[in-house]
């Protein structure tokens, strides 16, 4: 029996800027980059330097805290350069594409492989960062037993993705085989979540021993932290799993063809690209040749996944490990005379304070200002309007702010992940930097717990 | 406003770090936002950010305050010449009144905001939005005659004692419009109860015409003669005596609109503020032992200061309950508390404040056992878990 879900608490950020859902063709870039900073806590240990001929699949460095995961080239080519920031920390390796070669992995029916067997291709292919756990939303420690591992359907993010179009211009046996490999690393559900509005794709999805739930709601519904609250919540000292819709099909990739291929189709979205449309591609793109000719004016934020989540690059920079978006916004970053006594019928919020709201069908072109200056907490009862979630989320925070680690645990830190707080921080009148505050208490917790 | 923005952006660098006026800095900065919302973008988390602050959010209230503000100047005026014996049309008893009012304004925002200044200073922080409505709050519950040094005493108390003294706007244990009242009426009751203090001259000995009371119907009530008692819709519509801004129910609901369609304040405060009160009116109609307590259930909501507390006091977001089961029983004591401090305490005919203060103190308390019950349920959860694996 299937389960749905319905949730009321959330916000649909209305803005202009969605993908036409056209596959607009291939980027096959030449440059490609791997960012160590898109996993939160992680000290990486190189394995290659600039010069290196690589292929396709070699590892090109590994956790200093577990050797064995590995992270590799999505291409082949040559390592140019180790892109680094303060202290010397790595913040990207640059890949120069050259020719096809990849390291063969061999294939496999999973239904035969043990779990250790699979692990270890996850590990040695790279693909085992795709896997991440709750709590802390850190990538999983292969050695750990989930109960349940969850794999969220739809994204309700702001100029999200579809995921229904994507399944429709992906290979479905790929999907097939990387569900029935995901599902011999735990013992317990694999749980598949689709958004509740019966589409002929959703057929697809009934593959043997996977749990389909239903959610619907504004966002966050799509957060897969938000759906393992609702189905199966973490408690103290259990772990659950979570891997990326677009992954899956990358493991099936890996046990059909042997091969690590991360393809995606991603979204390029937002008010200033002039046409947003679906680019089929590799993880660790360029963003560069999408952009190319394709943008409305200068001055621009690029963000790589959501505005909500995103992580802001350059013009030329890469597509982040787990994004399947990108985005291209105004900046803001300048003077507005007397802003926030106007009207404001042209200013997006969630409130009703502006005249914006008596146009609930509006769309808005948002920009990266900050509209206002951080506070200490006033409003209350607002956080709780966009988080579906039993949890008191300002006692949380001033718990994390406070640093008091038995009350985080009590208010349920381990259930959390900064996505799920992204609109709290979109809407806080105070402008309180509350996803960074979400990762301090959750780096907090990693350090008391270890 | 290009010219503008450039004149401020060419004094900035005197108020940075090592300028000649860096000790202005906080105050430079503060004018500087009031004009330009700043050019300050995000970096990381959300890349896009409402357009609300608390500059908005304080400003909606103001304006869902200025009904009342404009109806208090209208009836000051209006009260004055009734005690006098002149008539006077409406915008004259306006004008009046409001060139009355003004100077309490000026006071309390003058003292308020120049303290608000130095602690922002002193602390390194910007300045902060909350005193935009306290000060405005200030003169709304003062008695007219109130003498102004008195209430600068009181908005200082207020400001330091009540407000900077826990770290400022945010951080606050009770509403500090309350406690400036608070002040002046455990300080200086002769100036916040009597007949004589709501109606402007009468402390000054003006030529009083016969027949004119000045009482609040409060008043009127603790004393037991009600003969003189205004009609409901009277004190609905707000021409009888009393604090500035709270004489006016229709204003004050006015306001509290503006509240709730803009989703300022919290509904559930303000709805369970009147259900406590209604309870509390038609128990003590129940009991009916004395003149007040056979006052109808209703009247405790448009005499004094009942209606202008839901909206407008209890609603404050910092001082009251935080959590939203919270919020009902936090709004709800007030309710009950208003009506029985009224009524069973004759030396405090004005309950209302005192009430919304005491359950100021208590709104932690209420937020605890609330929050205490979610992390039980977690447990539980965990519990049944580990039951259902052994």
């Amino acid at each position: 029996m299937s389960r749905t879900v319905r949730l009321k608490r959330g916000y649909n950020i209305p803005i202009k800027g969605e993908a036409e859902k056209i596959i607009a063709g291939e980027s096959n870039p030449i440059r490609y980059g791997v960012k160590p900073v898109d996993f939160p806590g992680l000290t990486p240990k190189l394995e290659v330097k600039p010069g290196d001929r690589i292929k396709a699949g070699s590892p090109l460095f590994h956790d200093k805290k577990a050797p064995e995961i590995k992270f590799t080239s999505p291409v082949s080519g040559d390592v140019i350069s180790v892109e680094r920031g303060e202290r010397r920390r790595i913040l990207e390796i640059v890949i120069e594409k050259r020719g096809n070669d990849h390291i063969d992995f061999g294939n496999a029916d999973p239904s035969s492989l043990s779990r250790e067997q699979i692990t270890e291709k996850l590990l040695l292919s790279g693909l085992w960062p795709a896997v991440r756990q709750r709590p802390y939303h850190i990538i999983a420690k292969p050695g750990d037993t989930p109960k349940s591992i969850f794999i969220s359907g739809f994204d309700t993010a702001p100029l999200a993705p579809d995921y229904d179009f994507i399944m429709d211009n992906s290979p479905e046996q790929f999907f097939k085989t990387g569900v029935s490999a995901i599902k011999k690393l735990t013992e317990g559900k694999v749980h598949l979540v689709l958004k509740k509005d019966k589409t002929k794709t959703q057929e697809k999805y009934n593959i043997d021993g996977v749990e389909i739930s239903y959610f619907s709601g504004p966002h966050p519904a799509g957060n897969v932290g938000i759906q393992i609250h609702h189905l199966d919540p973490v408690n103290k000292g259990e772990v659950v799993w979570y891997i990326n819709f677009q992954d899956v099909f990358a493991i099936g990739n890996l046990f059909e063809e042997g091969v690590y291929k991360p393809e995606r189709i991603i979204a390029l979205t937002g008010s200033e690209v002039m046409n947003p449309r679906y680019y089929r591609t590799l993880s660790g793109c360029s963003v560069a040749p999408m952009i190319r000719d394709n943008i409305k004016s200068w001055n621009l934020r690029y963000i790589s996944g959501n505005v909500l989540t995103g992580t802001k690059i350059n013009a030329d920079g890469y597509l982040g490990y787990y994004d399947s978006q990108v985005t291209v916004i105004p900046e803001g970053d300048n003077y507005e005379f007397f802003g926030w006594l106007l009207p404001g019928a042209d200013k997006l919020s969630f409130s009703k304070t502006f005249l914006s709201g008596i146009f609930p069908k509006k769309k808005f072109e948002p920009d990266t200002n900050f509209h206002g200056g951080e506070r200490a907490f006033v409003v209350t009862g607002q956080y709780e309007k966009v988080l579906p979630m039993d949890i008191y989320p300002m006692f949380l925070l001033k718990a994390i702010i406070a640093g008091d680690v038995d009350q985080m645990e009590n208010l349920g830190i381990y259930e959390v992940a900064e996505d799920d707080f992204a609109l709290c921080e979109f809407i806080c009148p105070s402008k309180i930097e509350i996803q960074s505050v979400i990762r301090e208490g959750i780096d907090l917790m990693i350090k008391e717990m270890s | 406003m290009n010219s503008l923005r450039k004149r401020v952006d060419k004094i900035k660098p005197y108020f940075e770090e090592g300028g000649k006026l860096s000790k202005l800095r906080s105050v430079f900065e503060g004018f500087e936002s009031f004009m330009f919302v700043p050019n300050k973008v995000t970096f990381k988390g959300s890349h896009i950010r409402d357009n609300i602050d608390l500059k908005r959010t304080m400003f909606v209230v103001v304006v869902a305050l200025l009904p009342a503000l404009l109806f208090g100047s209208y009836n000051t005026g209006l009260q004055h010449f009734r005690s006098v014996g002149a008539d006077a049309s409406l915008l004259l008893s306006f004008w009046y009144g409001f060139l009355r009012i003004l100077p309490l304004i000026i006071v309390s925002y003058v003292v308020g905001l120049g303290i608000e200044f130095i602690a922002a200073q002193i602390r390194g922080h910007e300045i902060n939005e909350g005193f935009l409505v306290t000060g405005i709050l200030i003169p709304l519950i003062m008695p007219i005659d109130v003498p102004l040094w008195m209430l600068a005493l009181a908005t200082a108390f207020a400001v330091i004692l009540g407000k900077e003294v826990f770290g400022g706007t945010g951080m606050n244990i009770f509403n500090p419009a309350l406690l400036a009242r608070a002040f002046i009426f455990f300080s200086y009751p002769g100036w916040m109860t009597g007949d004589n203090v709501w109606t402007d001259g009468l402390t000054k000995g003006q030529n009083i015409i016969d027949g004119f009371s000045g009482a609040t119907p409060l008043s009127m009530c603790a004393t037991g003669d009600i003969s003189g008692m205004p009609s409901f819709m009277e004190m609905f519509i707000g021409t009888i005596p009393g604090s500035i801004g709270e004489t006016s129910t229709i204003a004050i609901l006015i306001g509290a609109l503006i509240l709730l369609v803009t989703g300022i304040a919290s509904w559930k405060i303000m709805v369970s503020v009147f259900g406590g009160g209604l309870v509390m009116g038609l128990l003590l109609n129940a009991i009916s032992a004395n003149t007040f307590m056979e006052i109808p259930f209703y009247y405790h909501f448009v005499m004094g200061g009942f209606a202008f507390g839901a909206v407008f006091m209890a609603t404050d977001p910092v001082s009251g309950a935080q959590t939203e089961k919270g919020k009902w029983i936090y709004g709800f004591l007030i309710g009950l508390l208003s009506v029985l401090f009224r009524v069973l305490n004759p030396a405090y005919p004005e309950g209302v404040m005192l009430a919304i203060l005491l359950m100021n103190m208590f709104a932690p308390l209420i937020d605890h056992f609330i929050v205490q019950s979610n992390i039980r349920r977690r447990l539980r959860r965990a519990e049944i878990i580990i039951a259902n694996k052994v």
